[in-house]
């Protein structure tokens, strides 16, 4: 069998059930009855303890779901979802009030997963080692289960906790920008999230801080039959940075789970925020059984001049992926970036890209897109890149690479470009090309398996876009990208 | 140190290697001349363990060892070498990050350790200059935007960094000019010593008035049909393989 042959065998013969973050935590949780009402709505709401008029915002929005139509345009097929066959709502039951008093259980799946809880674990790593500092928010189910570094963050004036209690604590904040960015009737899952969604992150900097350490949500999917649907806001006030990492996972069931959040990110004036995402959730078994939908809303607006918003992804995992993490260039001389790799495996579907909306002047974007299919699976990149008539000096370069292994897998590119003003330039440049059996047989020769082999030519072809990761997350995805390929990759 | 016994060899049905013979013992260097098509790069591949092409009789022992039971990779980390004719470009890989693969992945095959970073780099420090490679070199993708003479010198310098035990050198001239070439067969000449091995596959005489090999074979529709001393060359340089029934190349 030659070289290439063999690999698309392997790929073809791999057992998705090694999803390594599979496992189930036993733990005993409160759950919304099933499907989906105002009841559920106003449920989850009286859950939260939220006020009147978050209440209203989200029967608004459950009101508008019931007259949209489900998308069809992207490139993925499924089975048309019963949203009635879900629960919208699950917390461990214990809700705990500080980090001492969550369920060890929780602890351990977290410890599982390799993301430290325990800020004093976290300090005394930073003793002994020059890690970076990361404060994480951990998203168990429904419900944020702890926040770190908060007090330490508090100091430089940054907000970084849970939406639930921002709503509470900061409403005059939350008030103002939720749903300022993605609307309430933006599309049929963001008004779906907007009606039930249950926790996510919420991150303010204030006027020229820079966020003095990397924040990061950690999502994890448990119960049952349970639809996720966070919710994030981060705002970058004047001249402010920070950076924020999401990785995300989900045990390994042959249901569907239904997970569609939405991000709404808002740059200021002179302000950057660096969004980087490693998502993996389980991507199904080797016959396409089970594994998460993932329909997911992820916008920015630099809506100050001088503003800069960066979206990073690695894309591993999910049954069915539906994301296109987007800016909107709405200030003078913002600045919008794209760096995405997604591996489709098994019978995944990937429909994924990203759009850049130029409105302002002399504004740009930066979009660098590297799909990788394998197995069976589809990967689709569609992107969207605009001017409006009055966005002078527009810019934008795009470049979408795809890689095949094997010859029972597609990629697909599609590119849409409107540019209403004379002056601006849109440079597009795509190619596809496979594993050759030269490259395999190159590196067989100096010794490499052929493991060692592709790991090696597709952590090549991805480089670019590693590089765009924070250290740390980088040998994460790194990893992750070999564990991806198993089979084929080692 | 290599001994091959009545070798066939075929791609798809297309048989090339016709019942070939040939031993190189440890610390020689042998030429394999040839027409276009006699069958010399399959050969190499044969050698180097390539999927495409199926052994259908005959032995290779290397040291010892049936080379033929063992897959490409297997076969690298026991000492067998190939340097390309045409290098294939890995982009995206860093030629360093290459070498330190390629080096690794031998050592953990043959159940030795890692090399260490410090180490690895004064080796390559150590080999590098002679050959002509510069730091960017070192730094850019594998091959990638490489000149020929400049790939060429980069198998070179593969070959110096694995320290193997036959090194098999495919048309190592092709696309130099002189000077690109002296520089290649200085590389080459380098690594000759009493526990290495060599076969040198050439078209042309000119790449071995600079590694002058101890044997060479005529290889002609898939087997060896002549063997002689380092003189052979010039006469076949003289003749041409119009004696072997080739067309004049």
């Amino acid at each position: 069998m030659s070289a290439v042959q063999e690999t698309v065998a392997q790929v073809r013969a791999i057992d998705v059930d090694q999803y390594k973050y599979g496992f189930v935590t036993d733990i005993e949780s409160e759950k919304a009855p099933k499907g989906l009402s105002e009841d559920t709505v106003r449920y989850i709401s009286a859950q939260k303890n939220e006020p009147e008029w978050m209440l209203e915002w989200r029967l608004d929005a459950y009101r508008r779901w019931l007259t949209m139509p489900e998308p069809t345009w992207a490139r993925v097929s499924y089975p048309k979802i019963d949203f009635q066959d879900y629960y919208y709502f699950a917390r461990p039951k214990a809700a705990p009030k500080s980090i001492d008093e969550i369920d060890p259980e929780i602890l351990k799946t977290y410890e599982k997963l390799g993301i430290p809880l325990r800020e004093r674990d976290a300090l005394l790593g930073i003793e002994s080692a020059d890690k970076p500092r990361v404060a994480v928010d951990a998203v168990f189910d429904s419900v944020s289960v702890a926040t770190t570094f908060k007090a330490e963050l508090a100091k430089a004036g940054v907000i970084f906790c849970s939406i639930s209690e921002a709503i509470r604590e900061h409403p005059e904040l939350v008030r103002k920008y939720l749903g300022s960015v993605v609307p309430v009737s933006d599309n049929f899952y963001a008004t779906l999230n907007t009606a039930v969604f249950s926790d996510g992150s919420f991150v303010y900097v204030p006027p020229g801080v820079r966020c003095p350490m990397e924040l990061s949500t950690y999502f994890r999917i448990n119960e049952k039959n349970t639809g996720q649907f966070e919710r994030t806001l981060i705002i970058a006030d004047e001249g402010s940075y920070v950076s924020y990492l999401e990785g995300c996972t989900a045990p390994q069931r042959d249901e569907n789970q239904l997970h569609a959040a939405v991000v709404e990110l808002v740059a200021l004036k002179d302000a950057e925020i660096k969004y980087s995402t490693v998502q993996n959730w389980y991507p199904g078994d080797k016959d396409g059984k089970g594994g998460i939908y993932n329909f997911v809303t992820k916008r920015g607006d630099c809506r100050g001049d001088n503003s800069k918003i960066s979206w990073t992804q690695v894309e591993t995992g999910s049954a069915i992926t539906w994301k296109y993490p987007s800016c909107i260039l709405r200030g003078d001389n913002s600045r919008g970036e794209f760096y995405s790799i997604a591996i489709s495996n098994g019978h995944q579907q990937v429909d994924s890209g990203t759009k850049m909306i130029h409105l302002g002047k002399n504004t740009s974007s930066r979009i660098i897109s590297k799909g990788i299919s394998a197995g069976r699976s589809n990967n689709t990149y569609r992107g969207l890149v605009s001017a409006h008539k009055k966005a002078a000096g527009a810019r934008n370069f795009t470049n979408c690479d795809s890689l095949l292994i094997g010859d029972t897998c597609g990629a697909h590119t599609v590119p849409y470009m409107e540019a209403k003003n004379a002056s601006a330039v849109f440079e597009h440049e795509a190619t596809t090309s496979k594993i050759s059996e030269d490259q395999l047989f190159y590196c067989l020769q100096r010794g490499l398996s052929q493991e060692e082999a592709v790991a090696l030519i597709v952590n090549g072809f991805v480089r670019d876009v590693l590089q765009q990761l924070p250290m740390e997350f980088a040998v994460e995805a790194q990893k992750l990208i070999a564990v991806s390929l198993e089979g084929s990759v080692g | 140190m290599l001994d091959i016994r009545n070798l066939h060899a075929r791609i798809g049905d297309n048989e090339i290697i016709k019942g070939l013979d040939l031993t190189v013992p440890a610390g020689e260097v042998h030429a394999i001349m040839g027409p276009n098509g006699s069958g010399k790069s399959t050969l190499s591949y044969v050698l180097s363990g390539k999927e495409d092409y199926e052994v259908t009789e005959g032995s290779v022992t290397f040291n010892g060892q049936d080379l033929l039971a063992l897959s490409a990779s297997q076969r690298a980390a026991a000492g067998v070498f190939l340097a390309f004719q045409y290098p294939v470009e890995v982009p995206g890989v860093a030629n360093m990050t290459f070498l330190r693969a390629a080096l690794n992945a031998q050592r953990r095959t043959r159940g030795e350790e890692e090399i260490s970073t410090p180490d690895f780099l004064r080796l390559v420090k150590q080999k590098a200059p002679a050959l002509g490679i510069s730091q960017d070199m070192l730094r850019r993708g594998v091959n990638v935007g490489f000149s020929g003479g400049e790939k060429k010198r980069n198998e070179i310098l593969q070959m110096a960094l694995l320290e193997p035990k036959l090194c098999i050198l495919d048309e190592a001239d092709s696309g130099l000019d002189i000077d690109a070439l002296k520089v290649v067969a200085e590389g080459v000449n380098a690594l000759r010593s009493p526990e290495r091995s060599m076969l040198v596959i050439t078209h042309y005489q000119r790449l071995l008035d600079h590694i002058v090999p101890d044997v060479i074979h005529v290889m002609h529709k898939g087997r060896i049909v002549r063997t002689g001393g380092k003189e052979l060359a010039l006469e076949l340089e003289e003749t041409g393989y119009a004696a072997y029934g080739a067309d004049a190349a």
